[in-house]
């Protein structure tokens, strides 16, 4: 923001000071969280401190006016609360008091200056995604601190109860300031093997795979947040290219959300029609790859390598046509670095379409996992190709399984459709 | 192919829950219900009283006895039932997995053997004869 933007302006609406109070909250909440909880390490009573300051402003800002830098005022505002708690006699029943103050304030006037607010939600992120966090609680964990979101919220996304999610969410919380796990950014030695946790974090917030019997779901709700940390965490680490390579899958994945149905029904990738795809989404997301190109390291992790897929896809929309071959090299590479199930269906899909559809076949044949055999996209694969190569009485059964596998209405609409117009056909 | 899901579960009331809690409960097995449906392999889903309410009959040696209470006093109960009918195992744990029940209790999914339709009671085909049908 501007420090011209937000002129102090007494008598201005309540509803103008809420709304303010709302985008400072959506807009500063982790950078803020990030300062308060260094000191503390306490997570938990940075985010009570915090709440604090917001009712505060909501008391006082329809009063006052907003002030010129709302982050500065519920920085200080939430500082000096954190210093009464620690200071108040109760407090110092329940722990040691010099354990828990930290360094004194700087001076509020240093604070007044909206560029001196040190950005250090990287630290933050590092601390969520951190190796003694739980993996499946670093995503909420980063969604709630980062962000700001409540449990409820974050818990529908992840489809887990409220109560589950808010316990867990709390004992994150209790462990970070109990194991005292620092609030810093890994030295340029460590942030390497740090990275990789702060970016499967974010992914998770992006796409959720289910027990792999369904493909992954994309969960609308959270998808512009996802992108959001990873474009934050590019500008905060602008110089590794799997971060690169997370902003460029996102951006570019992102871009095609409109066109995946229209109205009520599915529409598959390769039918989409390209003028519903976010142009500048994609140039962001090409932008991105290009840069982790450029940084010229051995080896395109797995980021890269999928955002160079999403890449290809939405070439499309300008070449008009698809190319199969390059689609199918990079699947192949994906495949040696991150040999995933859904990966391996999509290759030997990109070797039907490059080599014929009996080699195709073939590749699906030779993925030699049991849990394929319940795999919706292997399925729905199998069936298009055995589609493709005339076997039309097998790929009626392949897709009556892969139906029976689908429990997204729309799809498994889609999939009817096909399955019906194949026993039609002669 | 015919398949019961036993819902087990914890027996809470809406106080035992933060607020709201127990509407999205209800939101979630809402919209879950629907997809079923709307999938074309719903039968029949009922979501029970508590098992304080349950009464307990059993005839022995002639003898009757009506109780109150469940059949098993244990700490998880019988909270509900959904019939499906898919083709397989692998399409009831497809949509099992999804069961908002899953989340806060344990499904058994159980296939049903016999059942009584038009006037007879009638196998349903065990799995190996459905493999790779509709």
């Amino acid at each position: 923001m501007t420090s011209g933007e937000a002129r102090a302006n007494p008598g201005q609406e309540p509803a103008v000071a809420a709304l303010r109070a709302e985008q400072v909250a959506r807009a500063s909440y982790g950078r803020l969280i990030a300062l308060l909880a260094a000191t503390s390490g306490d997570i938990q009573f940075a985010e009570d401190c915090l709440s604090e300051a917001f009712e505060a402003a909501l008391g006082s800002w329809p009063r006052t006016g907003v002030p010129e830098n709302p982050e500065g005022w519920l920085l200080t505002v939430a500082r000096n609360r954190q210093r009464d708690v620690l200071r108040s006699a109760a407090h110092r029943f329940r722990a040691p008091l010099d354990a828990r103050v930290g360094p004194a304030a700087p001076p509020v006037a240093a604070e007044l200056d909206p560029d001196s607010i040190a950005d250090r939600r990287l630290a933050l992120m590092c601390v969520c995604a951190h190796p003694a966090i739980d993996a499946p609680v670093r995503t909420p964990l980063m969604l709630q601190v980062v962000l700001g979101f409540d449990a409820r919220s974050i818990a529908r996304a992840f489809a887990l109860p409220v109560a589950t999610l808010a316990q867990r969410l709390v004992r994150a919380k209790r462990r970070i300031r109990d194991a005292c796990i620092p609030f810093v950014v890994p030295d340029r030695a460590r942030l390497p093997e740090r990275l990789p946790h702060v970016l499967e974090a974010i992914y998770g917030a992006y796409a959720i795979e289910w027990q792999l019997v369904s493909d992954v779901t994309l969960r609308g709700s959270f998808a512009a947040e996802a992108h959001y940390l990873a474009v934050t965490l590019a500008e905060l680490v602008p110089d590794e290219p799997e971060v690169l390579g997370l902003a460029a899958l996102i951006s570019l994945s992102l871009s095609r959300a409109a066109a995946r149905r229209t109205g009520e029904e599915y529409v598959p990738l390769e039918d989409q029609d390209t003028a519903l795809w976010d142009a500048a989404l994609i140039a962001q997301g090409e932008q991105y790859l290009e840069r982790a190109g450029a940084l010229e390291r051995p080896g395109p992790g797995r980021f890269q390598l999928e955002a160079a897929i999403q890449c290809a896809h939405c070439a499309r929309a300008v070449a008009g046509r698809t190319d199969w071959a390059a689609l199918r090299r990079l699947y192949a590479l994906l495949v040696t670095i991150a040999p995933t199930l859904g990966a391996r269906v999509a290759l030997a899909a990109a070797i039907g379409r490059v080599e014929g559809v009996e080699r195709g076949l073939a590749a699906l044949e030779a993925i030699a996992d049991t849990r394929a055999a319940r795999f919706q996209p292997e399925w729905a694969t199998r069936a298009h190709l055995l589609q493709e190569a005339g076997r039309s009485a097998e790929a009626v059964e392949a897709y009556a399984k892969a139906i029976s596998l689908t429990t997204e209405v729309d799809v498994r609409r889609y999939l009817e459709a096909r399955r019906a117009a194949l026993a039609a056909s002669p | 192919m015919r398949y019961t899901f036993l819902l087990h579960y914890v027996e809470l009331t809406p106080d035992d829950l933060p607020d709201g809690a127990w509407q999205e409960g209800e939101n979630a097995m809402h919209a879950y219900t629907k997809e079923l449906d709307e999938a074309g392999v719903l039968v029949s889903a009922e979501v029970l009283q508590p098992s304080s309410s349950s009464t307990t009959l059993a005839l022995r040696d002639g003898r009757l006895t009506v109780q109150d209470g469940p059949y098993a006093d244990t700490k998880e109960q019988i909270g509900g039932a959904f019939v499906i009918d898919v083709p397989d195992l692998d399409a009831a744990l497809a949509w099992a997995e999804k069961h908002p029940a899953a989340q806060w209790g344990t499904i058994e999914i159980r296939p049903t053997a016999v059942r009584y339709v038009a006037g007879s009671w009638q196998r349903d085909p065990p799995p190996e004869s459905v493999e790779g049908t509709a």
